[in-house]
């Protein structure tokens, strides 16, 4: 019987109040920002009657135009790995800002970790290291790079949970130091040349299959572990959450590295797919990644939004781009663009919870 | 001995030079329950933070459940089997009530899997369901979240969490300072239902009519001192007053004020 009611007291609940979960309107307005470019494909007299979403020219088996979604996904892909991550943080009541730098220096840590001796019959000329560097079973690289990740995310959880200063402080001094390690570890020069292992990593539509493994797997340890539970709770009431038990330093260490180390797994699919590393990798993916959770539904305030939101909020990235391009819409208009729909999210985000709360 | 479940000897508190708790000599016997009273600053919350390990006490013992005990924090109290609800509700607003309820207790599944082990939603909604009923608390959802909540209902979730745990003692500072009539009476009727468990309990209440309504014995605070120890059979209202305004002292307390 307990399981099957929903209060006790026999007090009447409204099933219309019930409200819905943001994630429906995150998709609906996926959908609606589709229809808009399939119909502005149709009204813009430039345009030459493409479809946005469909395959008018027969080039394809499906109805769909699949190059298209092909590229919007692989594009969030790789930033939408690193946007799982920063979507735990946020909940949990903090930011990474070091996300893009920790890319940029672990994809030239591992890579250097994943060069072949010889291309094309001739010695590596990007060698970063020696001889016993060559040629390494493509596990090792990738320890590597998590390793890197975890050493990362600990300085900033600890520097967050035991000297207690701001998230935004703390990862802003990331962002310059990791920015610096991946300049220094070679001077400068791009490393390349990787063993054919490591290019497996992220060849084709891999990275795709890594985004919706992990989406899949922090999805699950957000909504049914304790780890996850722990996380809403803090970011919703650190005292309350204290004074319950929760051990909540540690906690935050955990969840910062867990951040750090999805960081430098995108930076070896990046690096894999690129088939080289340089220092400049993963500039300006902190915030994409901050505005994909964003656009999702997650509060920066902390204790609101999911990984399912975050997946959406990804794809909303992923399709404007798209759509911007589609339109032939400049890449600077573009940038003001998404800036303007980052804010509208937050703006329809806050309006739309001040409702609900006054409905309540 | 055996059915006293708090005791304290010479509690005594002082920030620097401020003497906000002096010499506090307290029983409390179990299945009992005995109201704190006194003016703003009389030393109430005082008394409570030393007991509950929130402050460090500048001297004086504690014994609990028959064992002297120096807590090194809330967290410490509780495990202790001491619950406290406090004027700031410890609740998390975005979270339902089961997960307020079982936070940081929580009911989990597949445990070698540490801080990843899956939780039981299903037990931790039934054992929810029972403690609510047990308490009489009405929450028409258990599965909306906290800040979806009126005041009312948020401060019965804070009781029921308290109560719903085998605890020895239940500390409530203010639990009806915010609440409107209906509230009110809803959070009396826990406090009456814990009565009937027979598990002891300390109220810190301003209300007057709360407080004869509810426990059996009146603990009279005035200038960081216990002033009064009034059966509640033995006095009333008026009487109280004078205690606390500093009219009347104790007889066994005279002079100490």
């Amino acid at each position: 019987m307990a399981d099957t009611s929903h209060g006790t007291g026999g007090l009447p609940f409204d099933e219309k109040k019930r409200s819905i979960p943001g994630e429906v309107n995150i998709f609906f307005a996926l959908i609606l920002i589709v229809v808009i470019f399939e119909v502005l494909g149709q009204v813009l007299p430039y345009m030459d009657n493409q479809s946005f979403l469909f395959d008018t020219r027969d080039r394809f088996d499906s109805i769909f135009n699949e190059a298209r979604l092909r590229i919007i996904i692989l594009q969030v892909s790789i930033i939408g790995i690193i946007a799982l991550g920063v979507t735990q943080v946020i909940i949990s009541g903090g930011i990474d800002l070091s996300s893009g730098p920790l890319v940029g220096a672990t994809a030239m840590i591992v890579m250097s970790f994943a060069q072949t001796e010889f291309v094309n019959g001739n010695p590596n000329p990007k060698a970063v290291f020696g001889e016993w560097a060559f040629d390494l079973p493509v596990l090792i690289p990738v320890l590597v790079g998590l390793a890197f990740g975890a050493f990362i995310g600990a300085i900033n959880g600890s520097l967050i949970a035991y000297t207690r200063i701001p998230p935004f402080i703390a990862t802003l001094g990331m962002f310059l130091i990791c920015r610096g390690i991946a300049q220094a570890w070679t001077r400068g020069k791009p490393v390349s040349f990787p063993t054919e292992g490591y290019a497996a990593l992220g060849k084709g539509m891999m990275p795709v299959f890594w985004f919706i493994g992990l989406a899949f797997l922090l999805h699950v340890i957000m909504r049914y572990t304790i780890h996850g539970k722990h996380t809403y709770a803090i970011g919703s009431n650190e005292d309350a959450a204290r004074m319950s038990g929760i051990n909540v330093q540690r906690h935050k260490v955990r969840v910062y590295m867990i951040a750090s180390m999805l960081a430098a797994f995108a930076a070896v699919i990046l690096s894999s797919k690129n088939l080289t590393a340089q220092s400049g990798m993963g500039i300006f993916y902190e915030l994409y990644a901050i505005a994909m959770a964003v656009i999702g539904g997650v509060s920066l305030t902390g204790g609101r939004g999911s990984i399912i939101g975050t997946v959406l909020g990804a794809m909303v990235f992923g399709v404007i781009q798209s759509g911007f391009t589609y339109v032939k819409l400049d890449a600077f208009f573009q940038l003001m663009a998404m800036g303007a729909i980052i804010i509208s999210a937050v703006v329809l985000d806050k309006y739309r919870q001040e409702r609900a709360a006054a409905r309540s | 001995m055996t059915d006293i479940i708090l005791e304290t000897k010479g509690l005594t508190k002082h920030y620097g030079g401020v003497h906000a708790l002096n010499d506090a000599d307290f029983v409390l016997r179990k299945g009992e329950h005995v109201a704190i009273m006194g003016d703003n600053g009389a030393g109430k919350s005082t008394f409570v933070r030393q007991i509950t390990g929130v402050e460090q006490r500048t001297s004086g013992e504690v014994i609990f459940d028959g064992k002297p005990v120096h807590f090194s924090g809330p967290i410490d109290a509780r495990e202790a089997g001491i619950e406290t609800v406090f004027q700031t509700l410890a609740l998390a607003d975005h979270l339902d009530v089961p997960d307020n309820l079982f936070l940081g207790r929580e009911k989990t599944k597949f445990d070698w899997l540490g801080p990843f082990r899956f939780l039981d939603y299903k037990a931790m909604r039934k054992d929810t369901m029972g403690a609510l009923e047990k308490t009489g608390v009405k929450i028409p959802n258990i599965r909306n979240t906290i800040e979806r909540m009126s005041g009312g209902q948020r401060q019965c979730v804070a009781i029921a969490r308290t109560a719903s745990f085998a605890s020895k003692l239940t500390i409530m500072d203010e639990p009806t300072a915010a609440l409107g009539v209906q509230e009110t009476a809803q959070v009396e009727n826990i406090i009456r239902s814990l009565k009937e468990q027979g598990e002891p309990l300390i109220l810190i209440s301003h209300n007057m009519r709360q407080v004869m309504d509810l426990v059996d014995r009146i603990i009279v605070f005035r200038r960081g001192r216990i002033v009064a120890n009034l059966r509640k059979e033995e006095t009333d209202g008026q009487d109280v007053v004078a205690y606390i305004t500093g009219a009347k002292t104790g007889a066994e307390y005279a002079g100490a004020a």
